[in-house]
């Protein structure tokens, strides 16, 4: 038995009845880890000890009669964004690099009382903000079907760890577009759920409002199992729904058949790939094909999207990065020593800069040291949207925009069950081709943005290939709640096709 | 400098406070960690108040709820929904880089709290703009000793919840202001809402203070009136630092505008720190930045609403303000307005305390004398809380009931009270260790007859219509016996004068 092949589904129910032991099967993993992630970086910490510790555990539990929880020796990799208390938990930036939290995030704490085996840390854009990944602090994490491209960001390291078989879980956040783009650029399975699902507590926050955590597989079952332990009610969590968590892996046994998935015509206008195109007009002839029928419908506002997501989430950033001071944990500016130059970095201030005192002086050297420089455009941006004089133009109107789009999907949901189409206007891009320009870079998520701003879940699956074998992601949207049904629909779609089941060459 | 005095004053002066009271909670408005004051440094904190990464706030209602109290109390308009805002600004005693607090939809506005000078100086409604609910900051402690000017920070205090109270600019001198806050603390503690206690910190003031001084018009008709910028004083840590800082403040105002004629608007707001020790305020740096504290509403809190019922329920829940239980021991038991007010200001438990005494008595004012010239006057002498104090309302009663009696006067009553307080025992026994035992009238009168005998002078004195020279008398009457009656001494002497 392989536990590299085996899905999350399968590689549970086997060390459940003993084909394989947890150890063995987190052994695996770690070889893989050990043998690519050199090439592709996914990694930003790969706890063995711990895991394998964790997994002996499971299996002395095992052997002695104990019970197992629901994720029982599946190991599981989580984006640097959620807090651990065994591991330094970075968000990719200078600023936290010798972080150690105090605490487990809610969904780590769900995680290991489930018996998963959490294997490290991943890589990610800085404070998940950006569309590649090369806004990492440490290390750029390369896209496992072809080195030379990005894998999409903010996940990218939770999605390529996942494509490159260094964990068959992983653990994403998704802002604008943080799960979803990254799982469409490496050819994997990714859920946002909707806002509320899964308890934020322990995520280190971007946008406090649009920030939703969820999982990151190969398949659209492996999301499901997942949930069912990651998503729950937590009375520690203001803006946590109160629902009961859906039997996501049961509900996934329905039929299609009724099924109305609307298509919006803006969606594919200027700026949409053409072998990404036609990639997701097959996925709807599949759909259609299983029993689902196709609606024109319309988002109206949904062109506003990036806009909107620019001024509201820069604003919340603005604020939530303002406890990187230097005065209680992170970075702190070494006294009056000027700035650490940072090779291409641009952390240089200006010669001659003064300050008002001493304090002043700390907080702007350890956040111009601390912050990489979208960070610090995005804190600029939010910041001055957000001051007197602008805050009507901007912020305010933006809340308004952000209601209209909101009403849109509700208009549109009174047609339709769910809303397919690109998760990406691309294949994924090469490294370095976006990276000096943020506005293209920000567009990497106009069809994923409006998901966040309207608070609804999205799933993004692989839907085929382009020529130069890259793949290619359909999203799908559903209304408030509607996990259930968007993983049955992925979950159908993957029973027809075996776009999710195909691997990078990434030889070890 | 010289405070002219209210009357002579050509200026109105225009007083405007703004009230931070910390909330008597258990347990912290976002966190479960304890409010509990004098811990060790930065022990009563978790990663939420911490401001650690990835740490979410969740309020807790039993603060939420006390405010609503206090906005009650001060007769305001509870608001149906209301947010959470975030004030954003750098300090280290702030860990998030923002406080939680609320911004344009207050939980309670428009209200109002009446001071009335019980000797009859002034009586001022005061409207409240708004009362607001946020989160207190951490401490800085600068420690400027062996010279390393280190900052420490005590986070114990950081997210207390804390009322911010908000007046209109309707008080017209240092001594109302100092009245009104005597009255709005007094409420507070009545109603359980916060302990006001300034030394601690749980009660802050700041006070906004200018003049209105009226020109004269061409011809000498009345002109405009005059009105100098408006000034923040901070830094005053008692209700005494606030009537100075207001009156000096006032008094500098006023020299400055003979000097400069500088009005309103003409210049920044300025804010000026009170310095206790020196009796002046001094200008405070200016920073500009500082003003623009882009408040947002905050994303990790959801709305609170509330609904008439519960407001309802907190107004049936919240006991007799001050106001109303003055007028009510005022007709209960016949005092007066003065009496009614000193007790009240003593708290609910001091009037308590009173209401058993007069209950036993069968008369509020005795028992009202006794309160405030003995009770009262002993407690401020020893300190501490009725509560605490040794005696009980039925021991008073027993006094006054044996003075009432004719067992003794007034005076030697006292005495007692003061034996009853020092030993600690009943008064019949004291009354008996004493030797004190009614004096018979047979006795009294062989007394009296001894001391006509002894005192021709004072006799003819009152044969000659000076009755009042029967007084020199009493004194000679309690030295031979000390339990004799003053009243009935006097009038067997002027009985037996008029007999012979
Ligand atoms: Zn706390």
């Amino acid at each position: 038995m392989q536990p590299l092949d085996l899905s999350a589904v399968d590689l549970v129910a086997a060390v459940r009845q003993g084909d394989v032991s947890a150890v063995q099967c987190t052994e695996a993993f770690l070889k893989r880890i050990e043998q690519v992630d050199g090439r592709v970086n996914a990694f930003l910490k790969v706890d063995r000890e711990g895991a394998l510790a964790r997994a002996a555990a499971i299996d002395a539990r095992r052997k002695a009669g104990g019970p197992l929880g629901p994720l029982a020796g599946l190991p599981v990799a989580v984006k640097d964004v959620l807090c651990t208390a065994d591991m330094p938990t970075t968000c990719a930036s200078r600023m936290l690099e010798n972080f150690l939290p105090p605490y487990d995030a809610e969904v780590v704490r769900r995680l290991r009382a489930a018996d998963a085996v959490i294997v490290g840390k991943t890589n990610m854009d800085e404070f998940a903000m950006g569309g590649s990944n090369e806004n990492s602090a440490f290390a750029t994490v390369h896209n496992p079907w072809d080195l030379t491209r990005a894998p999409g960001g903010s996940s990218g390291g939770s999605a390529a760890c996942v494509a490159a078989d260094m964990a068959p879980v992983a653990i994403g956040s998704d802002t604008g577009g943080s799960i979803r783009q990254p799982a469409a650029l490496c050819g994997i399975t990714g859920l946002k759920p909707t806002y509320g699902t899964v308890s934020r507590r322990g995520l280190i926050a971007f946008a406090s409002s649009l920030d939703q955590i969820g999982p990151m597989a190969r398949s659209a079952a492996d999301c499901a199992l997942v949930m069912e332990t990651i998503a729950g009610h937590d009375a520690g969590d203001s803006t946590s729904l109160p629902h009961a968590v859906p039997r996501y892996t049961e509900l996934l046994e329905q039929p299609l058949t009724g099924l109305r998935i609307g298509r919006v015509a803006a969606h594919f206008a200027e700026g949409l790939d053409p072998e990404v195109a036609r990639g997701v007009e097959e996925a709807f002839a599949a759909f259609k094909a299983a029993g689902a029928t196709i609606h024109e419908v319309e988002l109206p506002h949904a062109k506003y999207g990036i806009p909107t997501y620019y001024l509201i989430a820069p604003c919340e950033a603005s604020s939530n990065l303002a406890r990187y001071d230097g005065a209680h944990y992170g970075h702190r500016a070494e006294p009056g020593k000027g700035h650490r130059a940072e090779p291409g970095k641009g952390h240089r201030a200006e010669p001659g800069t003064t300050f008002d005192s001493p304090l002043a002086e700390m907080y702007c050297r350890s956040r111009a040291e601390g912050f990489g420089p979208e960070v610090k455009r995005r804190i600029m941006l939010g910041t001055y949207a957000l001051s007197a004089g602008y805050y009507d133009a901007y912020y305010a109107k933006a809340l308004r925009v952000r209601r209209l789009i909101r009403q849109d999907y509700l208009d549109a949901f009174q047609q339709v069950d769910l809303i397919g189409g690109p998760t990406s206007a691309t294949a994924a891009f090469a490294l370095g081709e976006k990276s000096n320009d943020p506005l293209a870079m920000y567009l990497v998520d106009m069809y994923t943005v409006t998901a966040n701003l309207a608070g609804i879940g999205g799933i993004s699956f692989p839907c085929g290939f382009t020529k130069a074998g890259l793949p290619i992601g359909f999203q799908l949207q559903g209304p408030a709640l509607a996990e259930p049904l968007l993983l049955r629909a992925a979950d159908r779609y993957q029973r027809l096709t075996d776009w999710h089941l195909r691997r990078p060459k990434l030889p070890a | 400098m010289t405070t002219p005095t209210a009357t002579a004053a050509p200026y109105t002066t225009i007083i405007g406070l703004e009230v931070h009271v910390q909330l008597q909670t258990r347990t912290k408005l976002f966190c479960g960690c304890s409010t509990r004051f004098g811990g060790p440094p930065n022990t009563q904190v978790c990663p939420t108040c911490l401001g650690l990464p990835g740490s979410l706030p969740v309020m807790n209602r039993h603060a939420f709820d006390l405010a609503v109290r206090a906005a009650l109390a001060l007769d305001c308009t509870i608001a149906p929904f209301t947010k959470w805002d975030r004030k954003n600004y750098f300090y280290p005693d702030l860990p998030k880089g923002y406080q939680i607090s609320q911004y344009d939809l207050p939980f309670s506005s428009n209200g109002q709290l009446e001071v009335v000078d019980p000797k009859g100086a002034f009586a001022r409604n005061v409207g409240i703009i708004r009362v607001h609910l946020e989160e207190d900051a951490g401490k800085s402690m600068h420690d400027e000793a062996a010279g390393t000017a280190d900052t420490r920070i005590d986070l114990n205090r950081a997210g207390t919840p804390l009322c911010e109270i908000v007046t209109q600019p309707d008080l017209r001198s240092p001594q109302e202001a100092r009245a009104w806050l005597n009255e709005l603390k007094l409420l507070l503690v009545y109603l359980g809402v916060s302990d006001c206690n300034m030394q601690e910190g749980s009660l802050r003031v700041d006070a906004n203070v200018n003049l209105h001084i009226p020109l004269a018009g061409e011809g000498g008709a009345e002109g405009r009136v005059a009105k100098t910028p408006i000034v923040e004083i901070k830094n005053m840590n008692s209700f005494r630092s606030v009537e100075r800082a207001l009156a000096y403040e006032a008094a500098r105002q006023w020299e400055e505008w003979q000097a400069t004629k500088a009005e309103l608007g003409t210049t920044p707001k300025q804010t000026r720190g009170w310095d206790d020790p020196a009796g002046v305020t001094r200008a405070q740096r200016h920073k500009e930045e500082s003003s623009d504290y882009r408040y947002f509403p905050d994303p990790d809190l959801v709305p609170v609403t509330v609904t008439a019922a519960e407001v309802a329920a907190a107004r049936a829940a919240m006991g007799d303000p001050p106001t109303v239980l003055r007028k009510a021991l005022e007709a209960k038991w016949k005092i007066s307005a003065y009496d009614a007010d000193v007790l009240v200001n003593q708290g609910r438990d001091l009037v308590a305390w009173f209401e058993e005494l007069a209950t036993l008595v069968g008369e509020g004012k005795v028992a009202s004398n006794w309160m405030q010239q003995d009770v009262l006057r002993t407690l401020n002498e020893r300190g501490g809380t009725i509560g605490e104090f040794p005696v009980t309302p039925a021991a008073v009663a027993d006094i006054i009931g044996r003075v009432q009696k004719g067992d003794f006067d007034t005076s030697r009553g006292r005495e007692i009270f003061a034996a009853v307080l020092a030993s600690g025992r009943p008064v019949a026994d004291v009354v008996a260790g004493m030797g004190i035992a009614a004096v018979s009238d047979d006795d009294l009168v062989a007394l009296c007859r001894e001391l006509l005998a002894a005192n021709p002078k004072v006799v003819a004195d009152v044969r000659g219509g000076k009755e009042q020279a029967a007084a020199g008398l009493i004194g000679q009457a309690k030295k031979k016996n000390p339990n004799v009656n003053p009243a009935k001494v006097r009038q067997i002497c002027l009985d037996l004068i008029k007999g012979m």
